[in-house]
């Protein structure tokens, strides 16, 4: 069969699966799973498309998780215009953090942009609307458009799902155009992307800008699903994270930063579970306090995946199926 | 006496922390330095060593009963071969490839050790007393100067600056510089450069280790202690530029005294002024101020 025909029975299939899930899946936490697939694919579009790995993504997430969550409680916004200022957020210190990050390269980026998210960290430790280590809780779902009731746990499911299918489109279309052939460029060499005449440092501002505009909204959306934001979400764990399910899935694949996010959050969720059990089947009672040590586990697998698993579950298939398809 | 109505007692009491905080970055910077100089790798790890030298001494003087003197000479070995293991397991296969693999190995590695020390003593902080020969204060007649912080910048800086002595002035220090900068050429001439990279990580790792027990009776040990420190150096470091010891040394004690007077005169901003002055330097300077541009 054609690639464009096994592309679209793929995609079809997906967006199938994304419709009936909720009749298996816990809604809810379908959701959750959405909002960090979607932060996901942010964030690769950053370090797949354009090489630069940005370690401060947490503070796109958190920072419009509070903006948005705090406009939607007390300034009674409307959930599409809380999600609206919170991709705003997002895109804005986007653009501060990113005109300061893109003036130095390689490791120096990441380190720039670490330490600005740490000092955004601060800021909302000390904020009093954000509820300091309590976090802000209670925000309202609201009426979409005024007549969509979100408290209705499908409609929301579908009003998400429609939103990640909004971002997924936005980060595909730009990878497939010719600024994302730009984007490529600057990735495989710099400098002879300076030498064709491409004025590099503004594609990056604005390759950074939507990745912290979509990141912004990927969080404004997570703060209506869950009803509360807290500081977590803005510490470097999470940017630490997001790297994580981007590599698991597979660096600058389209599909593998969704799949890395599902891997990845449900084994944060469900690891007190997979504990238990295998401690049962073991007999073995060390696994019992499995749950405990996600932090071990979750840096095992990073581990692991810098060692022998760069491709990642998407790109080692990938490569796996060429090599079978070549002559 | 008073200046902005603060008493000058109090200010050169924050100072003085300020100092030795100043001392931890400057060390910990330092080993960055040298680490990614050779190995061009970042080490993240570099906290959770800070940490795991700190936390080896509470485990030295609470399991055997060893006395601080004694684990800062063993602390810091123990933890250089700690890091002598993990570069030749793990970082030794990552030198062809692009330098974030580096950060993002060390990275995993943190999150491990961190999680270790979290699950067997959780995440609140042990106490270390201060060694009893360095208790109590010297009056110097305008203000009370406590022993032990004093020692701690004296025996940072002996460190730092013989780390720099050996490195600029002797004929190891020579080997080292020519490796960073030629590493193939180096080994042409007989070199035995996988042995020096795997001895260079141990002893920037053993420098954190330093800092770590130097740390232990000034904060609480506690698992997570280095992992927020790491930030504040990564700033320090993009502040300074890693091309110069020197460099490293001063920028890391320089920011230290500045958070020492925010402390005094703006303490809201005390965790934050660090990443305003790298804002600042990378908008006017942006290779750093003692970068060399690339």
């Amino acid at each position: 069969m054609q690639t464009p025909m096994l592309k679209f029975i793929f995609y079809t299939l997906l967006i199938l699966f994304g419709l009936l899930a909720p009749l298996v899946v816990y809604p809810v936490f379908m959701m959750k799973l959405l909002c960090f697939a979607l932060f996901a694919c942010a964030f690769n579009l950053l370090i797949g498309y354009t090489g630069l790995l940005s370690f401060g993504h947490a503070a796109f997430l958190g920072g419009a998780g509070y903006v948005s969550g705090y406009l939607m409680r007390d300034m009674f916004w409307s959930p599409e215009m809380g999600i609206l200022a919170g991709t705003a957020f997002g895109a804005f210190i986007a653009w501060v953090m990113g005109s300061l990050a893109i003036r130095r390269q390689g490791i120096y980026f990441t380190m720039i942009t670490l330490a600005l998210s740490q000092m955004l960290y601060f800021l909302w430790l000390q904020a009093s609307f954000t509820g300091g280590e309590d976090g802000l809780q209670g925000v309202p779902r609201g009426q979409l458009l005024g007549f969509l009731d979100l408290n209705n746990d499908l409609t929301l499911y579908y009003t998400v799902l429609v939103i990640f299918l909004f971002g997924f489109g936005v980060i595909h279309r730009t990878i497939h155009s010719p600024f994302g052939h730009v984007l490529r460029a600057i990735k495989e060499n710099e400098a002879r992307t300076i030498s064709l005449g491409y004025d590099v440092n503004r594609y990056k501002l604005l390759v950074f800008v939507l990745s912290g505009a979509l990141a912004g909204m990927a969080g404004a959306t997570k703060v209506l699903v869950l009803g509360f934001e807290t500081l977590t979400d803005a510490h470097w764990s999470t940017s630490g994270l997001v790297v994580l399910m981007t590599l698991v899935g597979g660096l600058g694949t389209v599909l593998g930063p969704i799949l890395g996010a599902f891997f990845i959050v449900l084994l944060e969720n469900k690891m007190g579970e997979i504990g238990l059990a295998i401690s049962q089947a073991t007999g073995l009672e060390w696994f019992a306090s499995l749950g405990e040590s996600v932090t071990i586990v979750t840096g095992l697998i990073f581990v692991i995946c810098v060692l022998m698993f760069r491709r990642g579950m998407v790109g080692e298939l990938l490569h796996r199926t060429s090599i079978k398809g070549s002559p | 006496m008073e200046i902005f109505g603060i008493a000058l007692s109090a200010i050169l009491s924050q100072l003085l922390l300020g100092l030795v905080n100043g001392s931890f970055y400057a060390m910990l910077s330092l080993g960055l330095a040298v680490i990614f100089g050779l190995l061009n790798v970042i080490n993240f790890a570099h906290g959770a060593m800070f940490m795991m030298g700190a936390m080896v001494t509470w485990m030295g003087l609470t399991y055997f009963n060893l006395s601080y003197w004694t684990m800062l000479l063993l602390a810091p070995l123990l933890v250089g071969v700690v890091g002598m293991v993990i570069e030749k397991t793990m970082l030794q296969w990552l030198y062809k490839l692009d330098h974030l693999y580096g950060l993002l190995l060390t990275f995993g590695v943190t999150l491990m050790i961190e999680g270790i020390f979290r699950l067997i003593y959780g995440s609140s902080g042990l106490s270390y007393s201060v060694p009893e020969s360095l208790e109590g204060a010297t009056d110097l007649g305008f203000m009370f100067l406590p022993n032990y912080r004093a020692w701690v910048v004296v025996a940072s800086l002996f460190v730092c600056f013989a780390t720099w002595f050996v490195i600029e002035k002797t004929k190891l220090g020579a080997y080292l510089r020519a490796g960073t900068e030629n590493p193939r050429l180096v080994e042409a001439f007989g070199v035995n450069v996988p042995l020096m990279v795997t001895l260079t990580y141990g002893f920037g790792v053993a420098l954190a280790a330093f800092a770590g027990v130097l740390a232990a009776p000034v904060y609480q040990v506690a698992p997570l202690m280095g992992s927020n420190l790491i930030i504040v150096v990564f700033a320090v470091v993009v502040i300074g530029g890693m091309g110069s010891i020197m460099g490293s040394i001063l920028t890391g004690l320089g920011l230290g005294v500045i958070e020492g007077f925010t402390k005094v005169f703006y303490p809201e901003a005390s965790s934050t002024v660090v990443f305003i002055i790298m804002a600042l330097v990378l908008w006017f300077r942006p290779a750093g101020l003692f970068g060399k541009e690339k």
